[in-house]
């Protein structure tokens, strides 16, 4: 497993929603089983980033290398987006399936596996997150914090190359948070490739090997936990942490 | 075509008349009032127009009330408008908040008035895009009144084919007419909403 | 007593020819909202996934027809055809027209189904990897088609009702039987008043059975929107 490999490359990118510039620039790379966390103020970009890595959001200019390929000028978008694992900040769980089959439906439908074979890749999967029991369960029966479990086993059945996180748990009640950053975390220490977007600083601090810090549109600083906390370089950085630290007291 | 806006517009009239007490009784009335609208209902919705106009127009005169074929129409039309009517209005009400009642009544202002000056204004708002809804459904079911013999746009296409035997070519503009009126009603009403229109409030169409 | 009697009696001599004409009407309800499902899915689809072309002849189908009379619409067919050399009989002049009118409501109703389902839906299985159609047929429609049931109950009732105007244009249904047996015996509004019951305790039957359907049919869990 090497620790060099470049696994995701974003040169440049940049996208505006009419006279609005959303993004104005914006380059970084991830090696093999890296996290990094991107945190910053709401409406700064950072899910229009995420959105662009899997071309949901297409770009104005710039390029994206996910390992050798392209993604920016790729012919078959769809084929990408199976190695790209997506998990939204509300979930996305297909209503009218039940978590099985949620997690399932991409083996069958896309990766056209055999349904027996996807059961079992599937079965995996929840139990990885915790879920073995509520596989039988549609999503509205499900607490939040189970739902967005879920999802997550959804993105890794794909067995993705990477996986977007956009504020997975910006919905959930707070008791419900914890159960999610845990799966994230064993993720994380089992050697997936993340890239986080949220507010949870006790995750970013404890789990990621960078922190990229954005605010309007701009990738200001990134540099490691250790690093940007304590020793913060930009002060713009040093003012968005102070105004977090003042929030939720020093974590 | 002027024959076919009398019927609409007198059916629609009558429909309203006793829709709205209908309503009230709904919302306000006690458990008889509900079940026999209820039923009042539930009958005329059931049954197709064309069977209601029939009904009118030969079992009337059994209790020795002749009807015009035009009174039959705006008779049978205007009960089953009524009953559909009456719903709207029923909706409307009941989705204006009872809180909005409660802060009414909060304020001093008796049920009468808290009607009047809170729930009806909104209500009226909710209930015009279904109410527009009815009222195109009315413009065509006017041509019902073709059963019954009444010289209505429909069947005044019908003599003009027998002079000019050109079916197609008649009735599709008769089906043109229709549609301009339905075009012209939708947006005279369209243009009413967005003036009363409430800023930052949505509100929820039914269709047919 | 005496009009009891007489509706009794009617009853009781031609239930059969009853019985024939409401076989008729339900045979043509039937296949009308059988084929305006197709139709309407189609349209349906058309207006929200289709490109401008699409989305624009989808519309103008829907509106024309929905702006428009049934009546005229079946006379268009029945009368208006024979000259262009098409002849149809009353029951398939009908059943098309009661088709395409079908077809139109309901594309409507499921077109408010579909937007009614969450843009998110979209962009979590398109994440997943699946073409636009994939999404649409896996994801989408399937909860399309359960939120759209009590619209669409609403829909099979007004057609069963309006399938009495096929008897405008001769075909042997319900009301054409109706007329039947009362050119017979002049008792118009008795015959009237059973075929008005019919009618009430057929809509009554399939109103009850669809909302059984209705709930066997539910999504566990989630709340309808009417």
């Amino acid at each position: 497993m090497s620790k060099e490999r470049v696994v995701l490359r974003v040169e440049n990118l940049k996208k505006a929603f009419g006279d609005k510039e959303v993004l104005k620039g914006v380059s970084f790379d991830m090696k093999e089983g890296e996290t990094k966390v991107i945190i910053g103020p709401s409406g700064t970009g950072k899910s229009t980033l995420l959105s662009c890595i899997n071309m949901l959001v297409t770009p104005d200019s710039g390029q994206i290398w996910l390992e050798e390929e392209e993604v920016t000028s790729a012919k078959n978008i769809n084929k990408i987006r199976q190695e790209i694992g997506f998990v939204f900040q509300d979930f996305g769980l297909f209503n009218h399936l039940t978590a099985l089959k949620n997690v399932m439906v991409g083996l069958t439908k896309v990766k056209k596996i055999e349904k027996d074979f996807a059961k079992e890749i599937a079965m995996k999967e929840l139990t990885r997150v915790g879920l073995e029991r509520e596989a039988n369960m549609y999503p509205a029966q499900l607490s939040g914090g189970q739902k967005q479990r879920v999802g997550i086993a959804r993105a890794l059945a794909m067995s993705p190359k990477i996986i977007l996180f956009d504020e997975p748990t910006s919905a959930l009640d707070p008791e419900l948070i914890g159960e999610v950053l845990s799966v994230m975390k064993n993720l994380a220490e089992s050697g997936m490739t993340m890239l986080v977007v949220t507010h949870e600083m006790g995750f970013a601090r404890t789990v990621s090997d960078e922190i990229i810090f954005m605010e309007h549109g701009h990738i200001v600083e990134q540099s490691s936990p250790e690093e940007m906390f304590k020793n913060p370089k930009n002060p713009r950085t040093k003012e968005f942490l102070f105004k977090l630290s003042e929030l939720y007291g020093s974590e | 075509m002027w024959v076919t806006l009398q019927i609409t517009f007198l059916t629609l009239g009558l429909g309203l008349v006793l829709a709205l007490p209908i309503s009230f009784g709904q919302v306000y009335g006690n458990k008889w009032i509900k079940a026999l609208i209820a039923v009042y209902e539930k009958i005329l919705r059931s049954i197709p127009e064309l069977v209601i106009l029939f009904l009118i127009f030969y079992g009337f005169p059994k209790i020795g009330i002749r009807f015009s074929p035009f009174a039959a129409v705006i008779i049978g039309l205007g009960f089953r408008s009524s009953a559909y009517q009456s719903q709207i209005f029923r909706g409307a009400i009941n989705s204006v908040s009872s809180a909005q009642m409660r802060a009414a009544r909060s304020l001093g202002m008796t049920n009468l008035r808290g009607f009047i000056n809170i729930v009806l204004p909104q209500a009226i708002r909710i209930a015009l895009p279904p109410w527009t809804n009815e009222f195109t459904i009315v413009l065509k079911d006017s041509s019902l009144a073709y059963a019954l013999g009444v010289t209505e746009l429909l069947r005044q296409g019908g003599y003009i084919i027998a002079t000019k035997y050109e079916p197609m070519l008649i009735y599709l503009t008769v089906a043109v007419m229709y549609f301009i009126v339905t075009i012209a009603i939708n947006k005279t009403l369209g243009s009413v909403e967005k003036r009363l229109a409430i800023p930052g409030f949505d509100v929820k169409e039914t269709v047919r | 007593m005496n009009e009891v009697d007489r509706i009794w009696k009617i009853v009781v001599n031609y239930w059969p020819k009853f019985l024939e004409g409401l076989g008729v009407t339900l045979e043509m309800t039937l296949i009308a909202v059988v084929i305006g499902f197709i139709i309407g899915v189609i349209l349906a689809i058309a207006r929200v996934y289709g490109n401008k072309l699409f989305h624009g002849v989808a519309t103008a189908i829907i509106e024309i027809i929905r702006g428009t009379p049934l009546l005229v619409q079946l006379f268009i067919l029945y009368y208006g055809l024979p000259p262009l050399g098409m002849n149809l009989s009353p029951f398939a002049a009908a059943i098309i027209g009661f088709a395409i009118n079908s077809g139109c409501y309901q594309a409507e109703y499921l077109r408010g189904s579909i937007q009614s389902i969450s843009g998110n839906q979209m962009k979590a299985a398109r994440s997943l990897g699946m073409t636009k159609w994939q999404a649409i047929l896996q994801i989408i429609m399937p909860q399309a088609f359960r939120r759209v049931i009590p619209a669409w109950t609403n829909e099979f009732i007004y057609l069963l009702k309006y399938t009495s105007l096929a008897y405008i244009v001769g075909a042997p249904e319900l009301m054409a039987q109706a007329k039947f047996i009362a050119s017979r015996n002049f008792q118009f509004f008795e015959v009237y008043l059973v075929v008005a019951v019919i009618y009430l305790v057929v809509v009554l039957f399939f109103t009850k059975i669809f909302s059984i359907l209705e709930k066997k049919v539910e999504i566990p869990g989630l709340e309808w929107v009417r």
